[in-house]
């Protein structure tokens, strides 16, 4: 029997299907080997990368929640120069896309990540965590104001030639105009939800459970907000988006397709299953065997609303 | 050594005590390879509540193809945990960490608080399993003896022979904080490395004592994690100069030196 054909196109890029891992929950690849073929992957979308290394926020950072998590991680990571030096021999021979999530506090920060990485053999494509306070604005968020999105996505994709994938916070009032915005500033994909802001307090000390006080929420618990921004935005703009916010099973990510998603990341389920990823793989490919489809894009928008 | 995913059968469910269980799980990937000290991530529920993998601290392997789990009855998860019973399959990634070193060391004292016992247990008999076993001391503390249950006969039935305990009222052994145990009973002329686990407080003690006598030690840390291999990176604590990096929990430990990490 031939090989279901899961194939899908973002930004001209071909992923040999259209599961990816959501930046934060899979390492640097590397720390999953033991679990995943990370060659059976359709790309993996490694750590968010800073300039410099960055220590991120004080414990406690993680607390469990009613079918979630929050997290205020606070982006640590090894910054661009040991990513590029340390991570990237590994990632090179996967034998899947790599894709570079990239952070900053300033549009010049984001613009010089994208002209360095743009440089690096085995990049795929650039990621953008537009979820950032931009320091030099007052510390609003890039992502939260149209004009600054579009700005930062402008700035990326004036300092690369890859193809430039934004991440959209869903702490908004209307994503699709932050969607509609970077899809004017250049950029050749969407991927969403970042995760929700929120909060836990422990009620018998009265603190916070996190010593930042706020977090993200992920998992489970995030998916239907995720899906129906996803299917809002996926009306809105032209350009492939790729749905994240709590997809566990391989019929969640068969709803993310449905809402009109090209691929989806697995964020949190790599933590409490760290096969959910390839084990989305052999589903998709079983959907598309069982129901005799001649691929997965066959999928993709699929809603029926009438 | 790589970890391992395991699909794994409950074998024995023990009640210790009101509180506390033994878990017994065909595990042979990861029984052949489990050193004392490393933990596992054990995945209670396949629906969403409780949400995440529970860490625990290896309490023993057994010939090398089971795993021994002591775990005490604290929440959501170690509450499904308790019902669960013997055929009942659980997943299990592991052996995670670094576990103690004790290899070449002239004399040993564990120390151990409440659930802390757990994986002093293990190291209790790798140690005793050693050619040439250096003097081994084990210090145990509880809040009541009924707390303590069986594990103090358990260590005496491996063969060790030094063994004191206290309870924080009195009910069996020394009646206060088993870090007040070490002057009392270790020997000033020995060079002692002390391999601690147990609430914090009781650990900030031990290590007290170690840095007043010039000894070694060894503290198993416990935090709040989500993955257990280091990717979700929230299982951060404090270096001791307080700057540079984070340490982490599930890959740099859970098993550091006392010198490495901030007593805060």
């Amino acid at each position: 029997m031939n090989q279901p054909d899961l194939r899908v196109t973002i930004g001209g890029l071909v992923f040999k299907n259209p599961v990816l891992t959501a930046s934060g929950t899979f390492g640097y690849g590397q720390e999953f080997a033991p679990y995943v073929n990370l060659h059976h992957l359709g790309g993996v979308v490694v750590k968010g990368i800073s300039l410099a290394p960055r220590r991120g926020n004080p414990p406690p950072r993680l607390v469990e929640t009613t079918g979630g998590m929050l997290n205020a991680i606070g982006l640590e990571n090894v910054g661009l120069d040991r990513f590029i030096a340390e991570k990237m021999p590994y990632l090179r021979e996967i034998g899947t896309r790599v894709i570079v999530n990239i952070l900053g506090d300033s549009l010049e920060e984001y613009q010089t990540l994208a002209q360095r990485l743009s440089e690096v053999e085995g990049v795929s494509a650039l990621e953008v965590n537009i979820s950032c306070p931009n320091v030099k604005k007052g510390g609003v968020a890039f992502g939260t104001d149209p004009a600054m999105a579009e700005a930062v996505t402008r700035a990326v994709c004036a300092g690369s030639n890859l193809p430039v994938i934004v991440k959209l916070s869903p702490n908004v009032t209307d994503i699709t105009l932050i969607a509609k915005a970077v899809e004017a500033g250049g950029a050749q994909a969407v991927s969403l939800i970042n995760t929700l802001l929120g909060m836990a307090i422990d009620i018998r000390s009265r603190r916070p459970r996190l010593a930042n006080i706020v977090g993200g929420l992920s998992g489970p618990a995030i998916k239907p907000i995720a899906l129906r921004m996803v299917w809002q935005v996926a009306q809105a703009v032209k350009i492939p988006v790729i749905g994240i916010g709590g997809i566990t099973t391989t019929e969640d990510a068969l709803e993310f397709l449905l809402a009109g998603a090209t691929a989806i990341e697995i964020g949190t389920a790599n933590f409490i299953n760290p096969r959910a990823s390839q084990e989305i793989v052999e589903g998709l490919a079983r959907y598309v065997t069982d129901n005799r489809l001649a691929g997965i894009s066959a999928v993709i928008g699929g809603l029926v609303l009438s | 050594m790589s970890p391992f995913e395991e699909q794994s059968e409950i074998v024995r469910q023990e009640q210790l005590t009101p509180e506390i269980f033994r878990l017994t799980l065909k595990a042979p990937e990861i029984a052949g390879t489990a050193r004392p000290g490393q933990f596992v991530m054990v995945r209670i529920s396949s629906c969403y509540d409780p949400l995440l993998r529970r860490p625990l601290s290896i309490h023993q392997t057994i010939g090398g193809k089971q795993v021994q789990l002591l775990y005490k009855v604290v929440g959501l998860g170690t509450r499904l945990l308790a019902s669960m019973h013997s055929g009942q399959q659980l997943n299990l990634t592991g052996p995670l960490g670094h576990g103690f070193e004790f290899a070449g060391k002239q004399a040993i004292c564990l120390v151990g608080g409440g659930m802390g016992i757990a994986p002093l247990y293990f190291l209790a008999r790798e140690i005793l399993r050693q050619t040439r076993p250096p003097k081994c001391m084990v210090l145990l503390g509880a809040r009541t003896a009924a707390e303590l249950g069986p594990l103090p006969q358990d260590f005496l039935d491996l063969g060790v022979t030094k063994i004191h305990l206290a309870t924080d009222d009195g009910s069996l052994g020394h009646h206060g904080f088993v870090a007040e145990l070490l002057p009392q009973h270790l020997a000033p002329d020995l060079h002692w490395t002390a391999c601690t686990c147990g609430p914090q407080p009781m650990m900030k003690a031990v290590v007290s004592q170690c840095r007043q006598q010039g000894w070694e030690c060894q503290v198993s840390l416990e935090t709040m994690m989500a993955c257990g291999i280091s990717a979700c990176l929230g299982c951060a604590v404090p270096r001791a100069d307080l700057s540079g990096p984070y340490l982490h929990v599930c890959k740099d430990g859970p098993v550091f030196k006392a010198e490495e990490v901030a007593w805060l």
